[in-house]
Order: structure tokens, then sequence, then C-alpha cells
């Protein structure tokens, strides 16, 4: 275990070991206090940030957090490790591939930074980020590239889009309808239309897969359907002949993390296959979908690594990009404010990570989208939603999560609204995805302007979507 | 406020009748009609202030008034650190000292993250558990000021109790800031897991559930718990192999 230090301002700061080094350099929240991992001062933040600059991204490759031979992450991130892709930053430290990504973005080299992906590790990305400030890990996202697609295409320049989550307390049918329903209208879904049942039986699953093909299939619309069960209930009602566009499952930056949910790397390549050869795709082939979220290891327990140190959050949640990205995802998002303030405790630490999750899953080459969201406890609220989503936008986010006015009655937390996608949309000029765009003009629900309208009473449009309610 | 850019007539009235999300709310350009944002403003301002509303002692002593009531703090001194610090609101305050019993059961009256669930529902719910249990040596009363529910741990095992139900101030929704939790874990101490508990949740008449019903159901837990010797997953298991009513 190499110490390395550095004096800054008259005293000298030693960083014991690698993980210690990048949870003291990461920017404060209170999840890695929680941990007992965090910089114990400002300054010894920025000491950490001035050692971990001058590292070469190489260390990465033979020097862990968390030890290759208690963790199957760890052996995933290396056995994936391209050479070639990482050729031309091979050279470089954490601080110089900083500067190389600013550079190419404002080249707008969007090839150059978008062929780094597989040459780079989730523990080099999250180094990076550590160094930037939140306009540079939007810079260099905004010109990162990441498109996938199943009935839909998704991550293009230009496009916001947004999982449409119409959840109901009781798995209702007519409540989870309306909700869909006024997504539709609000010119959302167009990511998935995707419900977190409110208990995970295979029945359940089965019904709520059922209803939300009907009415795809009735109207179609060209986008997916998810039920975000267990990856194991997924499985099941896909071999007993369910419509399965996607299978879904949460995902941790560590092995124990995993187990924690329930879930090992075997069973997600098991599940993807299994989506794969049902071939619902038109538009492409990408048939998975995960959430994370910063502080899943940690509220598991499952966030030590190499010598039973913990692990700052950031760093986890960057392994379970480096999960997620091996099996060709067409949806990653992380869920930023859920998990509470012992995590992340406010707006400004919301928005830092939310930017963070962003660049850092972009950059590795997943499809990256963010659930905007906070719960009451948490010291945020809408206008810190506001900016994040903004911000989101303009770096490019692939979509966001959007519910019936910001309200999820079965999760108790609040996400965006429909509304919010809307108003994000028009700001930045952002449109929907384009096969689903074109479905909202067929429907006759966008203007002149090519916004979605605002319907009357005895519209065409609202009257032909509204007669599944009935 | 009205006026031509608000929706004069709803057109979607047909989804309001099927959810209790906020569904066919209006637009005004891309964002809320003011009247639905001020109603979803008020809903998250009841949700943040139940969280910070400090618990308030003399207030549940009059409500409790003549039951003994003895107070205590977690290792969390304030809010803001109660928030970050789940740990420290999972143990006592140093010095903290409780009279040893036996008893057959504690009751521990806890903060949690909505003092509000507890000055609304805790006394008519400790009442109704309290009158269900005649023939239990119940422990005096807990008030536990910035607590988790794990604080039950260490405050049952000081009292010496055989079972320790936590009645906590549950994380507050948008339409539900007062909900009140009650958790039992048999043979208290510190350490226990969460799966070692069971939970009857949601206790808030006339929304949720009603002091009765919670005390029936909290009653029989424990009951099953002490032929048991044990709760939790366990527990759980166990009642459901019950035949009905046996519980």
């Amino acid at each position: 275990m190499t110490v390395r230090r550095t004096t800054l301002g008259g005293r000298t700061y030693e960083f014991a070991a690698l993980s210690d080094l990048l949870a003291k350099a990461t920017p404060a929240r209170s999840g890695d206090v929680l941990a007992g991992c965090a910089a114990e001062s400002q300054a010894e933040r920025v000491a950490a940030q001035t050692v971990l600059a001058d590292l070469p991204l190489t260390v990465f490759l033979d020097e862990h957090v968390v030890a290759p031979e208690d963790d199957d992450v760890t052996r995933l991130i290396l056995d994936t490790h391209d050479p070639v892709a990482f050729a031309p930053v091979a050279g470089l430290t954490v601080g110089a591939l900083r500067e190389w990504l600013l550079a190419r973005a404002a080249e707008r080299d969007e090839a150059a930074i978008s062929g780094l992906a597989r040459g780079l590790t989730p523990e080099m990305v999250a180094a990076t980020s550590k160094l930037m400030r939140n306009a540079d890990l939007i810079a260099v996202a905004r010109r990162t590239r990441v498109v996938t697609g199943l009935r839909g295409t998704l991550g293009l320049p230009g496009r916001l889009a947004s999982r449409l989550q119409p959840n109901s307390p009781t798995d209702d049918p007519v409540g989870v309808t309306a909700s869909i329903l006024d997504g539709l209208l609000h010119g959302c879904g167009d990511a998935v239309i995707g419900i977190n049942p409110a208990t995970d039986s295979p029945a359940q699953t089965r019904a709520l897969l059922d209803l939300v093909d009907a009415i795809i299939s009735r109207y179609e619309i060209p986008t997916q359907s998810c039920v975000l069960a267990h990856v194991t209930t997924t499985l099941r009602v896909l071999e007993a002949g369910a419509p399965v566009d996607l299978v879904f499952q949460s995902v941790a930056g560590t092995q124990a993390g995993n187990r924690g949910f329930g879930v090992t790397l075997d069973q997600l390549a098991e599940a993807r296959a299994g989506a794969l050869a049902l071939g619902r795709g038109t538009v492409g082939s990408n048939v998975t979908y995960f959430e994370t979220g910063q502080g899943s290891a940690l509220s598991a327990d499952a966030h030590h690594g190499v010598g039973g140190r913990p692990v700052d959050q950031q760093t986890l949640e960057c392994r379970a990009y480096g999960v997620a990205r091996a099996y060709d995802p067409l949806l990653v998002n992380t869920v930023v404010g859920f998990i509470g303030p012992e995590y992340l405790y406010d707006g400004k630490q919301v928005v830092r990570a939310g930017l963070e999750d962003h660049f850092c899953g972009k950059l590795l080459g997943l499809p990256m989208g963010v659930d905007v969201c906070y719960t009451n406890h948490t010291d945020v609220d809408g206008d810190d939603t506001d900016t994040l989503t903004l911000l989101l936008g303009a770096a490019g986010c692939a979509f966001v999560i959007a519910v019936p006015g910001s309200d999820d009655v079965m999760l108790h937390y609040q996400s965006l609204s429909f509304h919010d996608v809307l108003t994000a949309r028009q700001v930045l000029d952002l449109r929907p995805a384009p096969e689903f765009e074109a479905w909202l003009a067929r429907m006759d629900l966008l203007g002149d302007d090519g916004r979605v309208r605002e319907l009357t009473p005895d519209a065409p449009a609202a009257r032909a979507l509204l007669a599944a309610a009935r | 406020m009205t006026g031509p850019t608000t929706v004069a007539d709803d057109p979607w009235q047909v989804l309001r009748g099927a959810t209790r999300a906020r569904v066919a709310l209006g637009r005004a350009g891309d964002g809320l009609p003011t009247a639905r944002e001020l109603e979803f403003r008020a809903a998250h301002a009841a949700a943040r202030d139940a969280v910070h509303t400090p618990l308030d002692p003399d207030l549940v002593r009059a409500q409790l008034d003549g039951l003994e009531l003895l107070e205590v703090h977690s290792a969390a001194p304030e809010r803001p650190t109660y928030l970050q610090r789940p740990d420290l609101g999972r143990r006592l305050a140093p010095g903290s000292c409780l009279p040893p019993g036996p008893h057959d059961l504690a009751l521990v009256v806890a903060d949690g993250l909505s003092p509000r669930a507890v000055h609304e529902h805790a006394a008519g719910t400790v009442r109704a558990v309290l009158e269900r249990l005649p023939g239990w040596t119940v422990a005096p009363l807990v008030l536990a000021h910035q607590a988790r529910v794990a604080l039950g741990d260490e405050v049952g095992a000081a009292l010496g109790a055989r079972a320790v139900v936590v009645l906590i101030g549950e994380r507050p929704g948008l339409s539900s800031a007062d909900s009140l939790g009650l958790y039992l874990t048999w043979d208290p101490r510190p350490g226990r897991a969460d799966s070692e508990r069971n939970c009857v949740s949601n206790v808030r008449p006339p929304h949720g559930q009603g002091y009765a019903q919670a005390a029936d159901t909290l009653v029989a837990l424990l009951g099953a718990a002490r032929e048991l010797g044990a709760s939790g997953v366990v527990l759980k298991d166990e009642g459901r192999a019950l035949p009905p009513g046996a519980g």
C-alpha cells in the first residue's frame, strides 16, 4: 500500500491508501462523513485533490480500491478494460485527463471523448470528476455521445427524453392508466413507461406489463415498457410469455452491494439474453435498464474495500456504472436524492452529485438519465430540482424521470413533474426522441411551433387518448 | 387566479376520479397553474415542518396525564446532526440513566422524522395498547428525543424489558405528515437487526390505521413473540402459518 503525501499551507497531509485519497478528494457530502472517510478539513480536501491530480491513470489498473480477489465487480472492470480505447490518454495523469477532456469539449470533438469509454475504468472517471467543477462536468458531458435504441432512439443531440413513472400504491390498473395518459398528453414517456410495482410478485408484474403493452399497442406508441420488479421476477414472467421490453435491476458498485440487491452478474447476463431473444426492438436492441444511486452500497454496509477501508460513495457509484455497461443498457439512471440526507444533505450536494453521476456514467459509455428527486427530510425543494434539471439539460442528459405533479404516491418522494419536462425542453430548445415526436405529431398533440399543445375538452387528441381511461 | 392563459375548462376530468396521483393539473404555459403550484407547496411545507417541529415533552406529558414518563436523548444533539448521522440517533447520549426492571414490556415514544406524528397520535396509541395488556408488567414510558427505531434496543435493555415497542414518527410524505409507526423488538439489546423487528405502520386516524386497530395488531404480535421468544422475520413467517384467529 503506497502512502502518498503533499504539503499545503505549511502542513503535510498523508493519504494511506488509494481509497483514502479518492475519498478525501471528494467534494463534501454527508454520506462520506457517515462512512468515516471524508476529508476532515477543506484544506485536506484540496491537498488530496492536489495529490490525485498528479496520479498517472495507469495506477488505477494496478492498484485497487476494492480487491479483485474479493469482488467480482473489480474483476469485471479489469477484464473489460480496453487498452486500445485507453491509448489516447494512457500517458496522462488524472489532472491532465481533466484538461484533455475540456480541450476536446471546447473543440466539440465528440468522437474523441466518446471513443474513450471502454478504455476508462470507473475509478479513473471518478477521480477525474473530483477535480472538476460543475461547469466542467456539464461541458464535457455535453460533448459525450451515447446513443441507444429499442423502439425509440435515445441520446441524440438536442433531445431530452423522459421516463413516465405512473406508480400506484396498490398497482391499481385504473390509476396507473390515468397517470400514463396524463403523461402522454404532456409529451412524456419517450424513454420508457416504467412502473415501480407496489408488490414484487410475478402475477402483479405480469398484469402491469400486459396493461402497458396494451396501451402501447393500441396507440402504436414508439416507446418501451418496463415494470421495475427484481430481475429474477422479470425473468420468470418473461419465460412464461409476458411482453417484456426491458429487464430492470438496481445495481451497486461492489459484489456485496449487489448481494444486498439479491443479484449476481450471471443473473444479469441471463436476463439480458432472455429479453434479447424476444426481439421486441424496432430501431435497436438495447434491452436492459439499471438504476443506481450514491449511498446504496453504504446503506447496505457494502462499502468497504482493500484493508476493510470505507470507499467513498461517488467512486462506488461509478463502479456501479462499470456493472451496468457490461449489459448494453437502453437506460441507466441515478436516483440522486432518494435515500436521504445522511447521503446527500441538501440541494448543493444533490445538484453536485447529479452532475457527477451524469458525467461519469456518460463518459463510461452509458445512456445516462437522472431521477431528479428528493425526500421531505432533505433540505431540497423545487428550486433545487429546477436548477439540476436545467443543468442536466445543458449537459445533454438522455432522460429524466417524471411523475404526475412531482408527487410519487407509491414511493412517497418527489421527482420531476411532466410540466418540468416541458419547461426544460422549452427553455433549452430540446425535443423528445424522434420516433416519439413523430407519434405526438400524428396524435395531433403538437402545435405548429412543435411544442406539446395545451388541450381543450373537445380536442380529438384528448378524446382519443382518454378513451382508454373509460 | 384565472385568466385567458389558464385552463378555463378542464379537459381531463375523467382522469381525476381514477387516481390519487396529481393528474390533470392543467397548465400555465409549460408550468403549473398558480393554484396547483400553491397546493403542492402547502403539502411540501407541511411535510417539512413535521420533520423540523421540535418534540414538545410538556404536550406529550399532558396528553398522557397520570402515566410516569422518563425522558432520554439520543447521541445526536440537534436536528441537523440527527438527519446526517443515523448512527447517533440509534445510541443514547453519554451518561443516560434508566432504572432497571425487570418488566415484560417497555414503550418508547420517539420523535423520529415526524415529531408531529407523536404529538397527534402517540397518546391515543399508548392508551389503546396499555388497555389491551392487562397481564403485562410495563416499564415507565420513555420519551426519546432525536431518536431512531434502534434506540429502543438500548432503552429496552437498560430497563430490563423482555420486549420493547418504539412508537415513532415516520418519514413524512406529501399527503401524510403525521404517520406513526410501531416497531416491536423481542429481547432488545444493541446490535439487533431490522429483520428482528415487526412493524405496524401508518397509524394516523382517520386517514390511516386507527388506534384500536393498530393496538390489536401489535398486541397479537406481542403475544406471538412471547410464545416464540423472538420477533422479526421469523415471527412473521410463524404468524402466517398459524390458523386464522390464533395470533
